[in-house]
């Protein structure tokens, strides 16, 4: 309880989202139970926890696949709780999924355009009959999404079906797409799952990389030596609840989140 | 350095580090290159097929094949685009047909204004229809569709009053333009067909060639990420549902004239299916499948009749064939050409890669 009274001292950062106690519950089970999470502009923050502790479910809440029971989530001083998942796309959060969601069978520059959907502005109307917006629209979003590949290294692959590229840079391409949308808060839900230590190394120097372009990351990760390196803060769930936070260093040597994760007496099997 | 630099693109743009398998990209980087000779050797040979022709029945079949690829044109964007499969598309084709019929028989409507008239219903039909895709999705999604099939039938054999029951709609007038009757006789019920098809396609391919389009084939793809890219998952699928309810009334409209007579049989689920089977034969989720899916699937049954009824068996042997061994339909492939950029995008992207380069 004293973790909570805590105050954030770093007031030079500019808070970006702020998730307040929020609760979900299934039946009689409470998923989450009053998880409050701070992420500051230009951080990259981890939330993690063992198998079925509810990291997931906090994801889906926040982009708006499930409800919220209590609680509040603010994201650029608005709440954005139990809104519809477009308005919160449109808001500016954006995220990538724990087994990758392609569009596989279209290319990938098609891919990051589908991303950018929200963002090319012409009604259908304009489309059919092809008028000087739509043709506008069209172009100006096309050398967007080559620029975005290009800032990525993906560009070599933009004729590509997404379902032929390797492992590593589906998962690039995936976090691509969700940069597309515009988003200024990406949620990666556990990007280095799957990935040899050489794979999750590159993943690394890619999130330093969004970051230092300015993004704000919000991260399920169980490779710890992912998380340990690259994450300004970190939240740790245990059976829903919270139970600690802080920096990387406090949260290696801190003995509840050990035991959660080596000496738990209960054990779920299974994620979600 | 600009002709370097678009020869470095060029090179680059075959699909870098890919091995080109064969006949199949042959055969693209052919019809790309040739498109426009080949368009136009394509668009004369149509115009001129009728004179070659010459015979009524052959043109009626094939007046039919173009009546059948707008149906097909139609449920593609629905099945082979947004990936859900109806079962029940003969009702689209039935009120198209119905309502454009009854408004010429009755009201004396000219040809395009009882076709536009039978477009606007089957589009708030599909407004109706393409709600349930809110909850239901799959396989259940089929059985709804398949059960509006047989309530639209049912509807056109019991609502006496309006649609004469099982005795049909005879003596449907042929459409007029400038006061000339267009019957197959003339040719000019073929022209009007082609025009029709025409416009259909052309259609087909500004809407899947658009942010439109890609969020369709995002939702085939994956609803679940979908979503996240903020695309308005159920907007768009009634959407779908919409645009293919208006093309297969168009082409049910195009189907009453041509044969002059409609009653509530002409439109029962062998029609459903037979529309899907051409779509998946010709290829999903491509428009170019439409037209030899509908030409083998029309034609087969004319071109056999000498087998008697044991060419339904044949019939079904063909199918079974495509499924094992080309189950992505006959022109169902991926395209090996690189995506297409105009010509503007290509400089803005090169100018783009010359600032990298002197940057370097």
């Amino acid at each position: 309880m004293k973790l909570k009274k805590r105050k954030v001292i770093d007031v030079s950062k500019e808070l970006l989202l702020e998730v307040n106690n929020i609760t979900k519950r299934f039946g009689g089970i409470v998923a989450v139970d009053n998880v409050s999470i701070k992420v500051n502009k230009g951080e990259v923050v981890s939330i993690i926890g063992p198998n079925g502790a509810g990291k997931t479910t906090v994801f889906n809440m926040l982009t708006g696949v499930y409800e919220v029971d209590a609680g509040t989530i603010v994201f650029k001083g608005e709440e954005i709780q139990n809104k519809k998942p477009k308005h919160i796309v449109e808001a500016g959060i954006s995220r990538t999924f724990q087994n990758i969601r392609l569009f596989s069978d279209l290319r990938v520059i098609e891919n990051v355009l589908i991303g950018a959907h929200i963002k090319t502005d012409y009604n259908f109307f304009q489309s059919v009959f092809r008028t000087k917006k739509f043709r506008q629209q069209e172009d100006e979003k096309l050398v967007e999404v080559i620029k975005l590949l290009k800032s990525i290294g993906l560009d070599h692959r933009r004729d590509d079906y997404a379902s032929n590229l390797p492992y590593g840079d589906q998962r690039k391409l995936e976090i691509t797409r969700a940069i597309a949308t515009g988003a200024e808060l990406i949620l990666l839900d556990e990007p280095a799952a799957g990935m040899n230590p050489q794979e999750s190394a590159e993943l690394m120097a890619f999130i330093r990389h969004l970051k230092n372009e300015g993004y704000t990351i919000l991260m399920i990760e169980h490779d710890m030596s992912v998380v340990m390196n690259i994450s300004d803060k970190i939240y740790v769930i245990d059976h829903g609840k919270p139970i600690a936070e802080g920096l990387p260093a406090e949260i290696a040597n801190n003995p509840k989140v050990i035991e959660a994760y080596l000496g738990g007496v209960h054990n779920d099997a299974g994620d979600k | 350095m600009t002709e370097r630099i678009k020869k470095i693109i060029d090179t680059e743009s075959i699909l870098p580090g890919k091995s080109q398998s064969g006949m199949l990209h042959n055969i693209e980087v052919f019809t790309d290159r040739y498109k426009f000779i080949l368009g136009v050797i394509l668009a004369a040979a149509l115009v001129v097929l009728p004179f070659v022709m010459g015979d009524q029945y052959l043109l009626t079949v094939t007046v039919k094949i173009g009546a059948y690829a707008i149906l097909a044109m139609g449920l593609n964007i629905l099945t082979g685009y947004t990936g859900l499969v109806s079962l029940g598309h003969a009702g689209f084709v039935a009120i198209g047909a119905y309502t454009a019929s009854l408004l010429s028989v009755n009201a004396g409507a000219d040809f395009f204004t009882s076709t536009l008239a039978g477009m606007v219903v089957a589009g708030l039909v599909g407004v109706l229809l393409g709600l349930p895709t809110l909850k239901v999705t799959g396989t259940y999604l089929s059985i709804i569709t398949l059960g509006f099939g047989e309530i639209i039938k049912m509807i056109a054999m019991n609502w006496s009053s309006v649609t004469n029951g099982t005795l049909g709609v005879k003596n449907i007038p042929k459409p007029e333009i400038f006061g000339i009757e267009m019957t197959v006789g003339n040719y000019g019920m073929y022209y009007l067909m082609l025009a029709l098809v025409v416009l259909t396609a052309v259609f087909c391919l500004m809407v899947v060639r658009s942010k439109t389009g890609r969020a369709f084939q995002a939702i085939r793809a994956d609803e679940m990420a979908s979503t996240m890219m903020g695309i308005n998952i159920t907007g768009y699928k009634i959407l779908a549902f919409v645009i293919s309810a208006c093309i297969c009334a168009l082409g049910g409209s195009l189907y009453a004239t041509v044969i002059g007579y409609i009653d509530p049989n002409t439109f029962n689920f062998d029609v459903s299916t037979l529309i899907l089977s051409i779509v998946i034969l010709g290829g999903m989720g491509t428009i170019r499948g439409m037209f030899v899916g509908a030409a083998i699937l029309i034609a087969f049954p004319e071109v056999s009749r000498f087998l008697m009824e044991y060419r339904f068996v044949l019939y079904g042997v063909i199918l079974v064939i495509m499924m094992r061994f080309r189950p992505q339909g006959i022109l169902g492939w991926k395209s090996t050409l690189p995506y297409k950029l105009n010509s503007k995008v290509r400089a803005e992207i090169e100018k783009i890669e010359a600032e990298e380069k002197e940057g370097d």
